[in-house]
């Protein structure tokens, strides 16, 4: 079984006061720590899982600048085979088809049964390039995995469908799958196991062995451009209801009926 | 009496089985010592095959613990009763042992008596055994009755897989059996010569008295019988004892003697005579033998007696752990995995250690407060097992995830909470609230650098704690200082989880940041962070206080000068584990707390008993399955003895302490506030607190 699973390294905003930077575009790096996209640790998790039960070789691989190989380290620690880091200059600023366009070409190269993405990336949170790949490498897809099992020829996917329901859904092999948070427990990486793989060899591919037409990829091929970012306007009338349990209760029911939700 | 009767009465002098009883008695002993060094031998396999712990420096200091805990049997009147009865089975054993040798002494030589034990001495002696083994059968039936019929709870744990309840009668009985043969035997002699009851010899005449007007067949047989009923047990004891829980008898003395001297607040280093992490194939304990052959040791000399278990925070509010169960499942292990019969069990036909031998929520839910070690009568270690063991499931990445996010937070942030670095310095306060510490620069130089870790930087209510203390070093005239930025998390909690690679990570970042400025001495609000910069790994070489000791003595100098607090409120005063048990600091806020003047009220769990508030740092983030909280059965406490004020400090029990405030509704009746803040009311001297 030879799994192969994209990962992506992003800023953890979770507890940072996130400032726009001059551009407007972009968000002030000065102080952001980056790591691995929530999304994508669960999907270096699944295959590993699979590769626990049924054998074979899962490969991590990123497209990104040098600072992005610590999310290859990261996989790798946690019980990767191998990583693949495409980095070349033409590829910065690729739009979620761009990004896609580069890991078709480095995977198509390869022998494969399994793909795992994260279900959306917590940065640009587009949700598009698992999608995308799968078309491009014209295999099934299936996005929003909340379970995954590999039988035989087959994997066996639940995942979630509009409406707050789930399904389950067989597929043949080769095939991808884009997974939700929550579908494991990722197992914890240490600082220990970090080191312990800092020498593991990673190769790097650019445009060029990839056989990739520059203008394709990157802010040159890109057909979504950022306009504008900015934060959420700050509005009014937040209120905090005071009192026991019973009294806010009350106060809520009275409130909800005053403006009509009731 | 030994020898007064007829020497053809005197065992070594009868036949056996139609032998010399001097040769059946050799062979039994034979026999007896022969199969007792077999089992001490196989039960000395797993350490042999264990890792290294170097425990022989010290020797004086050793000795003298060996003194106090184990022949001063100190730690046993914490529980008056079970305490009191256990030293005087103890003592008597002591005491009886002579006598046994010469027991052993008569299957040979028509009264045999042991050197320098005949005559006057003898005599003497004779009585003083007599009384002994009097006293002691009287505790080995107050013991059985105290197990049978008001049942302690601290013998039934929860937890408890299988009971070695009966192992126990088996000993009082045994124990009873030896008292009463001895009885008989010397009963027997008196009843032939018809000595009448002596005070000189209580025991052995009312023996006499029971078989008074028997024949003197009767006499003799019984003497006989006697003789050999009391060689067999006491044989028969001695090779009990390492296939049982009373393993303690032979190994509680050599434990106590091989005690940890380090530091109680310093985790054992990942392998003893490893310095680089890197060079340890597989960290931690995963298999019985990757313990250090000293906590094996520990699982040996565990009595199952449930002191650990009574006084662990963690049991009391109904988490999976109970630290006795961890030694007594282990030494399970061990004994089954290294039978006295049969080649030992391989590692992987075991089942696991650490999983199903002891539960890896069993090793999360350990605060590392240090309760069960203060209370164990034979010094057993609980924590290294721990740490050692949470080392093992980090290195395999089993780490539960409420934990993994506050980790790769404090990696990637220097903060469990995933805060801006930049902003730790921030506590100090900007325009108007900025207060006199300096945010020191590289090359910077103060008096003294306070290190506040985290939590004292970041949480809003502690950041009180933080401003109240440095404000009341600068109205004494000490400049402060910190390293903002710079600055980052202690490592004391990564350290106990297990992520030793993180703990150092973060220890070399501040030592770097520490040395780049100039500075006499460190000072923090946080124990944990106290622990970690004196005892916990840190060598920081110069002085490192705690708040409360800078407190304490800038009060004794003058130089602070607080008002009395005559506010007619009732005080307590909780002792920070990692401050009281870890550092032996429980004097500084006593003394800060009596130049305050306040009505000081001490709980039953104070000073080494003290009950953790439910942990810090990391363990704010763990959600573990508990019945109860820690931090409101410490508020019962404190609400037990009529608190208004429970003072601490340290800023988890705060939180831990205010937070119970809140969940039991008693906001407005119990407050809870740092030693600093306190301090603080005093000097400021406002009327209205």
């Amino acid at each position: 079984m030879e799994i192969i699973v994209c990962v992506k390294r992003v800023p953890d905003t979770a507890e940072l006061e996130v400032e726009i930077d001059r551009s407007g575009g972009g968000i002030e790096e000065r102080d952001l720590a980056y790591g691995i996209n929530e999304w994508d640790n669960f999907a270096v998790e699944a295959a590993l899982a699979i590769k626990e039960e049924h054998g074979g070789k899962v490969t991590a691989i990123t497209t990104g600048g040098e600072d992005d190989e610590e999310v290859l380290r990261r996989a790798l620690a946690m019980g990767a085979d191998e990583a693949l880091h495409l980095m070349d200059s033409a590829f910065e600023g690729s739009d979620a088809q761009g990004i896609a366009t580069i890991l078709h070409k480095a995977i198509s190269a390869r022998p494969f049964d399994l793909i795992l993405t994260g279900a959306i990336s917590s940065d640009r949170s587009s949700g598009q390039v698992g999608g995308m790949l799968a078309a491009k490498l014209g295999i099934p897809q299936v996005a929003l995995a909340t379970d995954l099992k590999v039988e035989g020829s087959k994997a066996i996917v639940t995942h979630e469908v509009e409406g707050g329901l789930e399904r389950v859904v067989e597929l043949d092999l080769p095939a991808l799958v884009s997974v939700q948070t929550g579908l494991n427990e990722p197992r914890y990486v240490s600082i220990r196991g970090i080191r312990k793989v800092s020498s593991m060899e990673i190769p790097i591919l650019g445009s060029g062995d990839l056989g990739l037409d520059a203008a394709a990829v990157g802010s040159a091929g890109a057909v979504v451009t950022v306009e504008e970012l900015f934060l959420p306007p700050k509005v009014e009338g937040a209120e905090m209801l005071e009192g026991d349990e019973e009294e806010m209760v009350e106060q809520l029911v009275a409130k909800l009926r005053e403006q009509g939700g009731l | 009496m030994a020898g007064q009767l007829s020497t053809s009465y005197a065992p070594a002098s009868l036949q056996v089985l139609g032998l010399p009883a001097p040769a059946v008695h050799s062979v039994l002993i034979l026999v007896a010592l022969a199969t007792f060094c077999f089992i001490l031998w196989r039960r000395a396999a797993v350490l042999r095959r264990a890792n290294p712990d170097p425990r022989t420096d010290q020797v004086l200091e050793r000795l003298k613990k060996l003194l106090v805990i184990g022949f001063g049997q100190a730690r046993q009147p914490r529980y008056l009763l079970a305490g009191v009865l256990h030293i005087l089975i103890f003592f008597g054993f002591l005491i009886l042992s002579l006598r046994s040798l010469t027991l052993l002494g008569e299957g040979f030589v028509v009264g045999f008596n042991l050197p320098g034990l005949g005559g006057a001495v003898g005599e003497w002696y004779a009585t003083l055994k007599d009384y002994t083994a009097l006293i002691v059968l009287a505790c080995c039936i107050v013991a059985a009755i105290r197990r049978s019929v008001f049942k302690p709870a601290r013998y039934h744990d929860r937890h408890a897989r299988k009971s070695h309840g009966h192992e126990a009668y088996l000993i009082l009985g045994l124990i009873s059996l030896l008292m009463i043969a001895d009885a008989f035997y010397e009963g027997s002699e008196m009843a032939s010569l018809e000595i009448p009851f002596g005070a000189a010899l209580p025991l052995a005449s009312f023996a006499s008295i029971a078989v008074g007007g028997g024949s003197e067949t009767l006499f003799v047989n019984l003497h006989a019988t006697s003789f050999w009923v009391h060689n067999v047990a006491l044989l028969f004891f001695l090779c009990y004892l390492p296939l049982s829980k009373h393993f303690h008898v032979i190994s509680a003395l050599p434990n106590v003697f091989l005690l940890n001297l380090n530091p109680v607040g310093r985790v054992k280093p990942a392998r003893h005579g490893v310095a680089n992490l890197d060079d340890i194939k597989q960290l931690g304990v995963g298999k019985l033998e990757d313990f250090t052959w000293k906590h094996i040791l520990d699982f040996y000399s565990c009595t199952d007696c449930g002191r650990c278990t009574d006084h662990c925070p963690s049991y009391a509010s109904g988490t999976p752990l109970s630290p006795r169960m961890i030694s007594i499942n282990c030494r399970d292990l061990a004994y089954e995995s290294y039978p006295v019969f049969g080649k030992p069990v391989a590692p992987d036909k075991r089942p696991e250690l650490v999983g199903q031998v002891v539960r890896e929520e069993e090793l999360w839910a350990c605060t590392t407060c240090g309760a069960c070690e203060e209370a164990c009568p034979v010094t057993i270690e609980y924590i290294d097992k721990i740490v050692d063991m949470r080392r093992f499931l980090v290195d395999e990445g089993r780490v539960p995830a409420s934990l993994q996010k506050p980790l790769a937070a404090l990696e990637k942030h220097g903060n469990p909470y995933g805060k801006m670095a930049r902003k730790r310095g921030d506590w100090v306060g900007k325009k108007e609230e900025a207060l006199e510490v300096e945010v020191l620069k590289k090359g910077a130089e103060t008096d003294t650098l306070i290190f506040t870790d985290s939590c004292a930087a970041y949480d809003p209510r502690i950041i009180e704690i933080s401003r109240a203390f440095a404000e009341l070093m600068i109205q004494a005239g000490v400049p402060c200082g910190t390293l903002g930025k710079d600055e980052v998390d202690s490592g004391h909690e990564a350290r106990r989880i297990g992520e030793e690679g993180l703990f150092e990570t973060l220890r070399d970042q501040n030592l770097e940041a520490m040395e780049e400025r100039e500075f006499k001495s460190v000072v923090t609000c946080d124990p944990h962070a106290y622990n970690a910069l004196s005892n916990g790994g840190y060598d920081l070489g110069k002085p490192v206080h705690h708040h409360s000791q800078r407190l304490a003595e800038l009060i004794e100098l003058g130089k602070l000068k607080p008002k009395q607090l005559n506010d007619g409120k009732r005080y307590t005063f909780h002792d920070p584990c990692y401050l009281g048990r870890h550092n032996g600091e429980y004097e500084a806020p006593r003394q800060v707390l009596k130049a305050l003047g306040v009505n000081l009220v001490e709980m039953d769990r104070s000073r080494n008993r003290s009950f953790c508030c439910g942990g810090g740092s990391l363990y704010l983030f763990y959600e573990g399955e508990s019945e109860s909280r820690m931090g409101e059965k410490r508020l019962q406490m404190a609400a037990d003895v009529g608190a208004d004020v429970v003072v601490t400090a340290c800023p988890f029990c705060l939180i831990n302490l205010e937070d119970a405030v809140k969940t039991t509704g008693r906001e407005g009746k119990i407050e809870v506030l740092d030693l600093a803040e306190l301090v603080q009311r005093a000097v400021v001297g406002d009327d209205s607190v």
